[in-house]
């Protein structure tokens, strides 16, 4: 038989696990998924919150038992037992937070990589020529590459490139000699974005896309992502850049491709031109 | 080898130095004098801090910037960090508990090198006053404590320049008094007291004294760079010169990143010699303790650039500075359990000191929990340089840090000062601090997961309600310093008397006068070899005869 305290252990345990589960998944701590990457990376905050919910309540709980449990009671002298080690229970919870960080590193690695993280930004794509001279081009996560969905429907890679100064965002469509303070993404289409800073460092920043990017002077940076849900989200500048850093604010609208054709048109520059 | 027999001295030499209240505005080599005039020098820029916190809080109650003009609150947020970082915490955990109980815990009478003691502790006053008045003056520093350039290039050099030259005094500040305890801790222990007999503060002082040691430097060359580029238009970090930014950026946290585990390690290590005493147990796990916080200092090492995971750095970097990041967790952990074991089971008297030090566990596990999420890439670009991050740091350096001091000065001020604190005040401090702290720091989680970056005097309204949540609970942090400082002012004049040892505690420090003689005791230091005995029959001080006996052996 076990002894009624390891029970109780056992039970609250198992509850304490269950309850961080389903609060994980009824409370919502994130914004508006609207990229493809918002899912997976929600997936991890949820795996993450479990965790992390469950190791405090834990340890909060075990604080407060022992300070209620081994007060000194009126009347009580003298020290408690003089227990200075005990090597089964060092190595047990040596073990367990070495295999606890490990599992959290390893699993967000396969986030990472889901999110296409561990691919190299590639030379080799046909629309990006200009960048092989620049070797050196980190950011963001992920590749950005024609997609083509089950109904045979190609989603053609958007190229936007952003330059940000104090204390605007501005962003230029090469293809049809746009530039436009609002930046505007068809549905569905994997957006490239190479980013460059003309004075300070600023950055990038759409909570509902989850991503985040610097925009460094002399250092090119690229961000690609692929919007998944329309409407407009704030683009927010996340590196203090000076006095109006947290007026330094713009907006994406990502609209259906029908909305993004018209908006091009009467925008673009370039009458000739097909979206 | 033994160099450090303390000399027997028949008579105090008293004459050679200030007595009395002055003595604490002198240029004194006594290490107690030096320990307090770090304490309340830093006591004094806290309140300052806070008060440029509190105008922080009051502009952000509401979403407009209206209480401030925008360039006057980024001044306030550089002022507020570096004086929080470099005045108030880096040289209260270091400098002031440091130097009072270093030199008791290795059985000496004062540190290894007196003078570059005190000429450490008098780089701090002037570097603060300097910083400050550059306010005044021609505006101070508005580029954030981090400074990065471009931007700390292009705002007004004087407030920048200033702010290089403040950081440069308080770091060299900070490397003295590293060399010193490293001398201290190694070559000035009693005969026949060995490294593993010495109180846990001692391995935690050393640890962070290589830290210091072996980064701060660095701090200082790249801040040096920094003032060419502002002054001589030199072009090291200038990109329109050909200058980079980003390693700018690598040399900063190769400092700074190492500078959380300067303000945390020694909070380690005063918690360690805290719990024992008031639990009346032995600390749990001792070799264990000393080797988790030497896996701290070299991990901490190797962790920088997940500061920057946002700037444009290269896959393999980031899986690196990920998983090294992630394993701090490990030796961190072990140190968390050991606390909880080391209360399990005690007689723990629940006064104010304990409160503080079980509020710190509290408080940081949740700060590294967030911490270890931070680390991890995918999750820290959404909210790298938000509010998370904000909430994040101010549980590791308050919730962490500042509820040790606290916990330090409940648990040492009858050794300053011969008298008691009041409890009641003192539980009453804890309370609003803990309640008031939680308030203030936990909804900026939240802020930071929806959308609310730092360093902003303006906002998305929707965030306005928990932002004026977070401002109630900086006023109740504000409000719960006024008992403390009722108590320590009051208890200070009209206090109850301690006695030499109120606590039973088994450290040298309490084996001598409340406060203590100028050379620390009369006669022959005690030999400590056993500084957590609690609750062993034999009380395991040796009586010094015997020990030099031991040690020519």
């Amino acid at each position: 038989m076990l002894p009624l305290t390891a029970i109780y252990t056992i039970i609250i345990s198992v509850g304490l696990i269950f309850g961080c589960i389903w609060a994980s998944n009824n409370f919502n701590f994130l914004p508006v998924v609207a990229s493809s990457n918002a899912p997976i990376y929600d997936e991890l905050f949820k795996v993450l919150f479990v965790i992390g919910t469950i190791l405090f309540i834990g340890m909060t709980a075990l604080v407060i038992y022992s300070l209620i449990k081994f007060r000194k009671k009126p009347g009580q002298e003298g020290d408690g037992p003089p227990i200075e080690e005990n090597l089964p229970l060092e190595i047990l919870w040596t073990a367990v937070p070495a295999v606890v960080v490990l599992f959290v590193g390893l699993y967000s690695y396969d986030i990472y990589n889901r999110m296409g993280g561990m691919q190299l930004h590639s030379h080799n794509n046909d629309i990006h020529h200009t960048m092989s001279s620049q070797e050196r081009i980190w950011g963001g996560i992920g590749e950005a590459s024609t997609q083509v969905k089950d109904d045979s429907q190609v989603f053609p890679v958007v190229n936007v490139e952003l330059s940000a100064m104090q204390f605007a965002f501005l962003f230029n469509y090469p293809k049809g000699n746009i530039i436009s303070g609002e930046l505007h993404v068809p549905v569905g289409h994997p957006v490239r974005m190479t980013m460059e800073s003309t004075d300070v460092i600023h950055a990038f920043w759409v909570p509902e896309f989850r991503l985040k990017q610097d925009v460094i002077p002399g250092q090119p940076t690229i961000l690609n992502f692929t919007p998944t849900k329309t409407g407009r989200y704030p683009i927010i500048c996340a590196e203090l850049c000076g006095p109006y850093h947290g007026g330094m604010r713009s907006t994406v609208v990502v609209e259906e491709q029908a909305e993004y054709d018209d908006w091009f048109q009467k925008n673009s520059k370039l009458s000739e031109v097909e979206a | 080898m033994s160099i450090s027999l303390p000399p027997k001295t028949e008579s105090q030499p008293e004459k050679l130095q200030p007595t009395g209240w002055l003595r604490y505005l002198s240029f004194s080599l006594d290490h107690k004098v030096i320990g307090l005039q770090y304490l309340i020098c830093g006591f004094v820029f806290y309140l300052i801090g806070g008060v440029l916190a509190g105008a922080i809080r009051i502009e952000l109650t509401s979403p407009m910037s209206d209480f401030m003009a925008r360039d006057v609150y980024n001044q306030v947020l550089t002022l507020h960090g570096t004086i929080m970082i470099f005045l108030w915490i880096v040289p209260v955990v270091n400098g002031a508990f440091g130097n009072y109980l270093i030199p008791f815990y290795v059985g000496a009478r004062d540190m290894a090198f007196p003078r570059l003691n005190a000429v450490a502790f008098w780089l701090i006053p002037p570097a603060g006053l300097m910083l400050i008045s550059s306010y005044f003056i021609n505006g101070a520093a508005q580029s954030g404590w981090t400074a990065y350039p471009p931007l700390s290039i292009t705002t007004p050099a004087p407030g920048q320049i200033v702010w290089i030259i403040s950081v440069l005094l308080l770091g060299g500040s900070s490397i003295f008094g590293g060399i010193n305890f490293i001398a201290t801790i190694l070559k000035l222990r009693r005969p026949g007291l060995k490294l593993m007999q010495l109180p846990m503060y001692c391995w935690a002082m050393l640890g962070t004294s290589i830290l210091v040691v072996l980064s701060t430097p660095v701090l200082a060359g790249t801040l040096i760079l920094l003032s060419f580029d502002i002054v001589a238009h030199t072009g090291f970090f200038n990109p329109t010169l050909g200058g980079n930014v980003i390693v700018y950026q690598h040399l900063f946290w190769f400092y700074s990143h190492p500078a959380v585990y300067i303000m945390v390690l020694p909070a380690f290590g005063l918690v360690s010699e805290i719990l024992p005493v008031h639990s009346r147990k032995p600390l749990f796990g001792y070799v264990t303790m000393v080797y988790s916080i030497m896996a701290i200092v070299v991990l901490g090492l190797v962790v920088w650039a997940h500061h920057m995971f946002t700037s444009g750095t290269p896959p393999w970097m980031r899986l690196f500075f990920t998983i090294a990041t992630s394993f701090i967790a490990v030796p961190t952990g072990i140190k968390f359990f050991n606390w909880v074991a080391t209360l399990w089971g005690g007689r723990i008297s629940i006064n104010s000191a304990i409160l503080f030090s079980c509020g710190f566990i509290v408080n940081f596990i949740l700060g590294g929990i967030t911490g270890v999420a931070l680390a991890q890439v995918p999750f820290d670009v959404h909210v790298h340089d938000t509010y998370f991050v904000v909430a994040h740091f101010h549980y590791i350096v308050y919730g962490g840090s500042v509820f040790v001091i606290f916990s330090s000065i409940y648990h040492w001020y009858p050794k300053f000062t011969g008298k008691m604190l009041n409890e009641n005040w003192g539980k009453l401090h804890f309370l609003m601090t803990f309640i008031g702290f939680n308030l203030c720091f936990a909804p900026q989680h939240w802020l930071g997961l929806n959308g609310m970056p730092r360093r902003v005097a303006e906002y998305d309204p929707q965030f306005t309600f928990v932002n004026q949540l977070s401002s109630m609970g900086a006023l109740l942090m504000a409000i719960s310093t006024l008992p403390f400082l009722w108590n320590v002012v009051y208890s200070f004049l009209k206090g109850e008397e301690s006695g030499d040892n109120p606590w039973e505690g088994l450290t040298a420090e309490w084996l001598t006068t409340s406060p203590p003689p100028i050379e620390n005791w009369i006669g022959d230091a005690p030999l400590v070899v056993e500084p957590y005995g609690y609750g062993k029959k034999e009380k395991p001080q040796i009586p010094s005869e015997t020990a030099m006996k031991e040690d020519k052996k």
